[in-house]
């Protein structure tokens, strides 16, 4: 050091070693609160995004269960070479109802932003038991365990009301429910209604039957079914392409 | 301890002394890393000026910099820089630069690209970037398929039809195959002679007394196999019912297991169980009407095409 600073001027004044102390703290709360209250202004305004219904959220669980994270990221950034292989970049609208969000860093595997119906559920079967049957150069786990495994759907209700906590949409009153008619239509407020959690569960598995299995519901059947809403919410043919760019 | 005493020497003290004695060392920060920090400061500062930062009122400040872009409606825009409109940007000019060829791909037949070299060259490259992205993880990178799951696209047996314009109806709605179950409809010895019956069909070993049996309840209202498959037993493309007849197999896993038993044994199971999978996904919204005209010839091409 050149000039002649020394610590000792802060250090036996103390008036000035608490205005220099509020001030570094005044700037760390600064950037981290400050932009808080303008974030729902990068949140982009587009239709069809919904809190998942119990079996995708029931999906979801075991994804973040089986640490599907810690190899594929759901993030598709606005470079030209993803939009080419992944298609059109993540939304931050499309991740609001995500607890945690599943963004994440590293990529072992291809994003999984938009791989919802681009496979058929009988190829996620098969690929998900054994994926190097469907990819010879794949170096993705076997999780056979997930076809045998039946679907624990006790809990659905509770899992809901957590979620509802943190600011999800479920419904738990009937003015909740009015409210998401309004905001979703009638389809999908049925579903996010936690009194009708295990019977909504129930009737799309039966119905899905995304593991091609008919004796149970298992746990990828819950698995199947939200790997294939993934993306699939909003319809990008409405929108131009710079329709998000104002949002940054 | 004399290391210690080396460094009471050398390093210097803060210069106040307590209790007659008790001294605090002075280590200064080196100056390089003292200046290092001081250039971060200053590229931080210039940083939130360019790029879009600070919230400030209702928004937040766009940043010094601009970016300017044609969007696909053909306005010219300009917004304060962020990766978003680059994108719109790249995007654009690349498809200036490929404009042509997917202009050519538009305005063409699919026969005039076929004969066409400098577009077959174009439908390679594009279409095999497009194939590995898109069909190979079920079709596999050469077409060839998976026994049982996904259909051989380099062999010229098609369940809906190998043409350009059923290639492309396939591509853009997807297709959902389906076979009802008859283990409740039918015995175990009738669901035996028409394994038999279809055995004998591509020359398998068979046992002919059964497959003469399943002959008739083939043709008969009891299993009705030929409402789908055909009189001949040849299939109908327009149901994707496949060809019995031609040794090829898709659903029974015959050519995997050894022994005219086995095989038989295979297709036995397939009658029995029925199918309910085959599906493939459609491709219309997901995919460009060009990229799929592409992926059409594409896969024309790979061997099979009619």
């Amino acid at each position: 050091m050149n000039f002649n600073f020394k610590h000792e001027w802060i250090e036996t004044n103390i008036g000035l070693m608490a205005v220099l102390t509020m001030l570094a703290i005044s700037v760390g709360g600064l950037v981290e609160i400050a932009p808080l209250f303008f974030i729902d202004k990068t949140i982009e305004k587009v239709d069809g995004v919904r809190p998942y219904t119990p079996l995708e959220q029931r999906g979801r669980d075991i994804y973040t269960r089986e640490g599907c994270y810690l190899c594929h990221s759901q993030m598709i950034r606005p470079f030209r070479d993803e939009k080419l292989r992944y298609g059109h970049y993540s939304l931050a609208a499309e991740s609001q109802y995500d607890h945690p969000f599943q963004w994440g860093s590293k990529r072992t595997g291809p994003d999984l932003a938009r791989v919802g119906a681009k496979y058929s559920n009988e190829w996620h079967v098969q690929h998900l038991i054994a994926p190097r049957s469907m990819v010879p150069e794949s170096v993705m786990p076997n999780y056979p365990w997930l076809l045998s495994t039946p679907l624990d759907i006790s809990d659905t209700a509770a899992r809901m009301k957590a979620l509802r906590k943190v600011g999800v949409p479920y419904s738990l009153t009937q003015a909740e429910y009015d409210a998401n008619v309004v905001k979703f239509g009638e389809t999908v407020a049925r579903q996010l209604h936690i009194p009708d959690a295990q019977k909504n569960l129930l009737e799309q598995a039966n119905f899905g039957n995304y593991d091609g299995d008919r004796s149970g519901i298992s746990e990828l059947d819950a698995l199947i079914a939200y790997l294939q809403v993934l993306g699939t919410m909003v319809d990008f043919s409405k929108y131009t392409d710079d329709a998000f760019v104002k949002y940054r | 301890m004399s290391e210690q005493k080396l460094q009471s020497q050398t390093v210097q003290t803060t210069g106040h002394a307590w209790d007659g004695d008790l001294q605090e060392y002075n280590n200064p920060l080196p100056a390089w890393w003292v200046y290092t920090f001081y250039v971060t400061v200053v590229f931080a500062l210039v940083y939130w000026t360019i790029y879009p930062s600070w919230p400030i009122g209702k928004g937040w400040i766009g940043g010094a910099s601009s970016i300017t872009y044609v969007n696909s409606a053909g306005e010219t825009k300009t917004h304060s820089w962020n990766t978003r409109a680059l994108l719109v940007k790249e995007l654009n000019e690349a498809s200036v630069a490929q404009k042509p060829y997917f202009d050519k791909v538009s305005s063409m037949s699919y026969e005039q690209i076929a004969k066409d070299p400098e577009m077959n060259g174009f439908i390679i490259s594009a279409g095999k970037s497009l194939f590995a992205d898109n069909c190979a993880a079920c079709h596999q990178s050469g077409g060839q398929g998976v026994v049982g799951f996904f259909p051989n696209l380099a062999d010229d047996d098609w369940l809906y039809g190998g043409s350009f314009d059923k290639i492309h109806e396939t591509l853009l709605g997807g297709r959902r195959g389906y076979m009802p179950t008859f283990s409740e409809v039918l015995s175990g010895a009738q669901i035996d002679q028409l394994a038999n019956y279809v055995a004998s069909l591509s020359g398998i070993g068979h046992d002919a007394t059964k497959a003469s049996a399943g002959n008739v309840l083939f043709h008969s209202d009891t299993a009705a196999c030929f409402y789908c498959h055909a009189v001949d037993a040849k299939g109908r493309k327009d149901i994707g019912a496949p060809n019995l007849t031609d040794n090829i197999w898709l659903w029974a896993n015959v050519p995997a297991v050894q022994g005219d038993v086995s095989k038989v044994a295979a297709i036995r199971e397939v009658i029995a169980n029925g199918l309910n999978k085959g599906v493939m996904p459609a491709w219309a919204g997901r995919l460009s009407a060009e990229q799929i005209k592409v992926l059409t010839v594409y896969v024309h091409e790979l061997g099979g095409g009619q």
